[in-house]
């Protein structure tokens, strides 16, 4: 419980801290932000440590009477979808701090500030069990994304800091309503509480399957709407490719590593539990959309000249594939999709990494002013190349494990009811490695014949330091993807056998395990 | 019989100790010569002992020893003293300490401090306290205007500057048509319920056998003079041009504590005149009130904010949002229950916090002529000036109602409230209107962080004005965390 606490609130205080350093003392400054975040992780890792997989329920739970008229309290807690998700905004934020010792070069500590507020906030996120708690979490990420992008970020910065912000400010005021009504209407008319109000995560996930479907419609599209803002799923993807571009590389590594992680994450836990008639309604048009998103994002990519933006335009594709997996509400979806999560975070942001090392050597993202890197810059072609092939879902790499099972869910899923979702969605595989192989190929190989590019550094040692932690994991996630699989285990059964309960009124589930991945894998 | 009276000195002390200062503070005037520093330490602790006096009270809490109020020895039932009275009390009192220390540097940089400043702002705070202790239409027709007389003084108080008369001149000429229409809507309602005491018309219309088209009338002509004093659309299109001319202190004060005074006036009508009681006699009366309300509270804050948009002047923008607060509070009036009561009361609050601390800093950076007010003068604010920068972008968030500052939880009270009560549309209105606000409170923030410093410089000391600053920000923040002190306090009085 207090290594919970530890890891929530390390960051903040840490960010507090820093507000008392001497601006000029940037070495002090880096060094204690990397040392907070490096703790926090550190603390996150005994929670998985400590974590039991045997539970299905939440673990570590405090629960703080906060404010008592309206029952909102400082309720937190881990399930095993939620302890994945801590541990990879543990580990992507001290990468994304180290990364901007070098390309970070002013308002320094107003920089650093920002981040371990950022990463405080998207801890909060993932740990709350509180719907109000949650909601100021997760309006609390935007004031620190918002001055990330828009002081340190490149040309478009206003202009994408602005999108960015009023984007994701339209879906989460129309979740506010909604938290407000569903908070009310649980509290009162289902649960009969004496204040006839709550905000409790556990008392409305008992009762909200009871709402009747003339409200838990709106009430389901006020949560998605603002969760698939988030992810983004196409069409409401369009401040992405925009945040992306205009971040500093730490804020496009956190923005992809982890904090698109929230629209997927709050789809299961706010969609598919609290709603789960409602789901079963729109899962096709949802997975639909998801599905357009894979190919859309795909062949937008495919036609990018800027390296970053055909990234950006690679995570709609990519998180097509996690919200696919989620609204097939199968073992194997669900566990992909959640896996997928973690993968896209480390792949994507080592992505992420790799285009800003080449961007702060030359300045420039355009793929046509490369060629021939390889020859100049080898280590930085194997690691770019790692983190390509992890992202094209290569197997062996973590890409594949989550992409193959989500794909398999949405196969067989009964919810969804055509195995053509899945289908289509496999082209998306296809061209995914079209794009990046064709970028990777145009700006690595080739023949160097651009003046700029000849006398390159190739990786410096902080670099090496950056992208080495990645590989380990992103190889470790293709090879023993069960390590990681079976923290989320018991709760993707809970959570599935509940669905399968209230649809069908019999469970009949089965867990993706070792074995057929390794079959797939033949 | 002396009991009683004890009693009753105890509980109007906040009253009797501004009525009495404001006296002792013009007095003052004429005695005091060229010594300008008595009057603004004088007024200084007269604010500062009747928020003393008022917390005390609502700390002692009990208020329940006479529930009938013409038991009172000195009113005689005019007076009534609940604790949500003593709680905007301490917001008017707050008010008037946060602008009282922060404009006196800001007079004298003008050139233009003089003494009366401090009578009229204490005369204002009075009469903002008889508002919130009305139990007598007549008594809060006589609150409502000397504070509008105080506040037409007091916008044409820098008597030099053009536009400063031009507001007041303004204010002064539709502010005097509205109070016609308070004044005749107050002699409907007497008519129909043949007594002024709020009490016997509450008891009145309760019984029912009224005459229906009398006191529909009678609120509608109310409620027009009260939409007025609070600036609520159609009645506001004197806001923008009498905040953006009054002295930047007095309009920091004549948008909040002002507005807090008017809206509580539309609580008292809410609670006396609206109850559920009613609707068992005549429901279409209430439910049209309700209604005509509620397309007002929607029509302001969307009109506030969409106007607010294009503004280039700094002030002009914050009054044409201070505009569209009134919508948001005019949400709680129409949710019509004491839930809604108590969040109308952690809005003002809140609302009061941050719209003062924001005049404030405009106050700060504003030229010697009123100048400097435009948003590229702020540009690369950052730079010069990091702490104003600072805790502006603070009230612009906590305006913006992002959490977790004070400005979000007063939404969410609101539109709890407002939820609860049925009026889920007008919660999507208010919930698009504030979608439509973050554009130009952003855009506060993109100038004073994201663009490069301007070619103005700005050098003006702060003074006593970073005190009234700091204590803005800090409470912003802390009743952002600890949102429950005073929406307890509020909902255990109106309950």
């Amino acid at each position: 419980m207090i290594t919970l606490l530890v890891t929530l609130f390390l960051p903040i205080i840490g960010s507090l801290g820093l507000l008392f350093f001497s601006k000029e003392n940037t070495k002090a400054i880096r060094t204690a932000a990397l040392a907070v975040s490096l703790v926090s992780f550190l603390s996150s890792v005994v929670l998985f440590l400590g974590f039991d997989t045997n539970v299905s329920g939440f673990q570590y739970m405090i629960d703080i009477p906060w404010i008592v008229s309206i029952d909102a309290g400082f309720r937190i807690g881990l399930d095993g979808m939620s302890m994945l998700l801590v541990m990879l905004t543990t580990f992507i934020t001290p990468i994304a701090i180290f990364s901007s010792f070098e390309s970070i070069k002013k308002r320094e500590k107003e920089f650093y500030v920002m981040v371990l507020l950022l990463q405080f906030a998207m801890t909060g996120v993932f740990v709350s069990l509180d719907l109000f708690l949650f909601y100021i979490f997760w309006e609390l990420i935007l004031i620190p994304m918002y001055f990330i992008i828009g002081i340190w970020g490149g040309k478009r910065r206003i202009y994408a800091a602005v999108k960015f912000f009023i984007f994701t400010m339209v879906g989460s005021l129309l979740m506010l309503v909604a938290i407000v009504w569903l908070a009310g209407y649980v509290g009162s008319t289902l649960a009969h509480l004496p204040s006839g109000f709550t905000t409790n995560y556990l008392t409305i996930r008992q009762f909200s399957s009871l709402i009747p479907m003339e409200y838990q419609q709106y009430i389901f599209w006020a949560f998605a709407l603002s969760f698939l803002i988030k992810v983004p799923v196409f069409p409401l993807h369009t401040w992405l490719p925009d945040a992306h571009t205009e971040a500093p590389t730490a804020g496009s590594v956190i923005l992809a590593g982890v904090l698109l992680k929230m629209g997927t994450y709050g789809l299961i836990r706010f969609n598919l539990e609290l709603f789960p008639q409602a789901s079963f309604e729109y899962a096709q048009i949802i997975s639909a959309l998801a599905v357009f998103g894979i190919i859309y994002g795909a062949l937008v990519a495919m036609i990018q000249t800027d390296v970053k933006r055909l990234v950006a335009y690679s995570s709609v594709s990519h998180l097509g594939f996690v919200v696919l997996g989620i609204f097939s509400m199968t073992g194997e979806g669900l566990q992909g999709g959640i896996i997928q999560m973690v993968n896209h975070g480390l792949s994507t942001g080592m992505l992420f990494l790799c285009v800003g090392m080449i961007y702060d050597r030359r300045h420039t993202r355009e793929i046509s002013e490369f060629g021939g890197l390889a020859r100049v810059m080898p280590a930085f072609t194997v690691f770019f190349g790692l983190a390509m092939m992890a992202s094209v879902g290569l197997p062996g790499l973590n890409g594949f494990v989550g992409e193959f099972l989500t794909l398999l869910g949405a196969f067989k899923s009964p919810f969804l009811g055509s195995p053509w979702f899945a289908i289509i969605s496999a082209t998306g595989v296809i061209f995914a490695a079209i794009y990046l192989l064709w970028m990777f190929q145009r700006v690595m190989f080739g023949t160097n014949d651009n003046p700029a590019n000849h006398n390159l550094k190739d990786l410096t040692k902080s670099e090496w330091a950056q992208l080495v932690p990645i590989v380990v994991f992103i190889v470790w996630l293709g090879v023993f993807p069960n390590t990681f699989l079976k923290v989320s285990e018991n709760y993707t059964r809970g959570l599935v056998n509940k669905l399968e309960l209230i649809k069908f009124g019999k469970q009949h589930y089965d867990m993706p395990n070792d074995l057929q991945i390794k079959e797939a894998k033949k | 019989m002396t009991n009683e009276l004890m009693l009753e000195l105890q509980y109007s002390s906040p009253l009797l100790i501004m009525a009495a200062m404001s006296v002792i503070l013009i007095l003052f005037d004429a005695i005091t010569g060229e010594n300008k520093k008595i009057n603004y330490y004088l007024s200084i602790a007269t604010f500062a002992a009747a928020f003393v006096a008022a917390g005390s009270l609502i700390l002692s809490n009990n208020f329940c020893c006479m529930s009938n109020l013409s038991a009172y020895p000195l009113s005689m039932g005019m007076i009534s003293y609940s604790g949500l009275a003593y709680l905007f009390d301490l917001i008017f009192l707050a008010a008037g300490l946060l602008v009282v220390v922060a404009s006196r540097e800001y007079n004298m940089r003008a050139d233009f401090e003089h003494k009366e400043f401090y009578s009229l702002l204490s005369l204002a705070i009075l009469a903002m306290m008889m508002i919130s202790h009305a139990n007598d239409l007549l008594l809060l027709f006589i609150g409502i205007e000397l504070m509008s007389i105080m506040f037409y003084v007091l916008s044409g108080y820098f008597r030099e500057r053009l536009e400063s008369v031009e507001a007041a001149l303004k204010y002064f000429l539709l502010g005097a048509f509205a109070t016609g229409f308070l004044l005749y809507g107050i002699a409907f309602i007497y008519g129909t319920a043949g007594s002024v005491q709020l009490s016997t018309i509450s008891e009145v219309l309760l019984k029912g056998g009224f005459n229906n088209l009398y006191i529909t009338l009678g609120l509608g002509l109310f409620t027009i003079g009260l939409a007025f004093k609070i600036a609520a659309f159609p009645f506001h299109q004197w806001a923008p041009d009498v905040y953006t001319g009054a002295p930047t202190v007095v309009t920091a004060f004549m948008s909040t504590a002002g507005k807090a005074a008017a809206v509580f006036a539309f609580i008292i009508m809410s609670k006396n005149m609206m109850q559920s009681g009613i609707l068992a006699v005549n429901p279409s009366y209430i439910f049209h009130i309700q209604m005509i309300i509620a397309v007002i509270s929607a029509a302001t804050m969307l009109v506030g904010n969409i106007t607010a948009i294009s503004q280039s002047n700094v002030k002009r923008m914050l009054a044409y949002s201070s505009v569209a607060h009134a919508g948001y509070m005019l949400m709680g009036i129409v949710a019509n229950t004491p839930d809604g009561w108590a969040g109308v009361a952690f809005y003002s609050t809140a609302y009061m916090l941050m719209q003062i601390g924001a005049f404030i800093v405009v106050s700060a950076l504003e030229g010697n002529n009123g100048e400097m007010v435009d948003f590229e003068h702020y540009a690369g604010l950052y730079r010069t000036r990091p702490v104003l920068a600072g805790v502006m972008a603070l009230f612009m968030l906590s305006l913006a109602g992002i959490p977790p500052f004070a400005g979000f939880f007063g939404k969410y009270y609101i539109f709890k409230a407002a939820i609860a009560s049925g009026f889920t549309w007008l919660t999507i209105i208010a919930v698009i209107s504030s979608i439509i606000s973050m554009y130009f409170y952003l855009k506060l923030i993109v100038f004073m962080y994201f663009k490069e410093a301007g070619l103005y410089e700005h050098k003006q000391e702060l003074g006593s004005a970073g005190f009234s600053l700091l204590v803005a920000a800090v409470f912003i923040v802390l009743l952002g965390i600890f949102p429950n002190v005073i929406i307890d306090i509020a909902r255990m009085f109106v309950y």
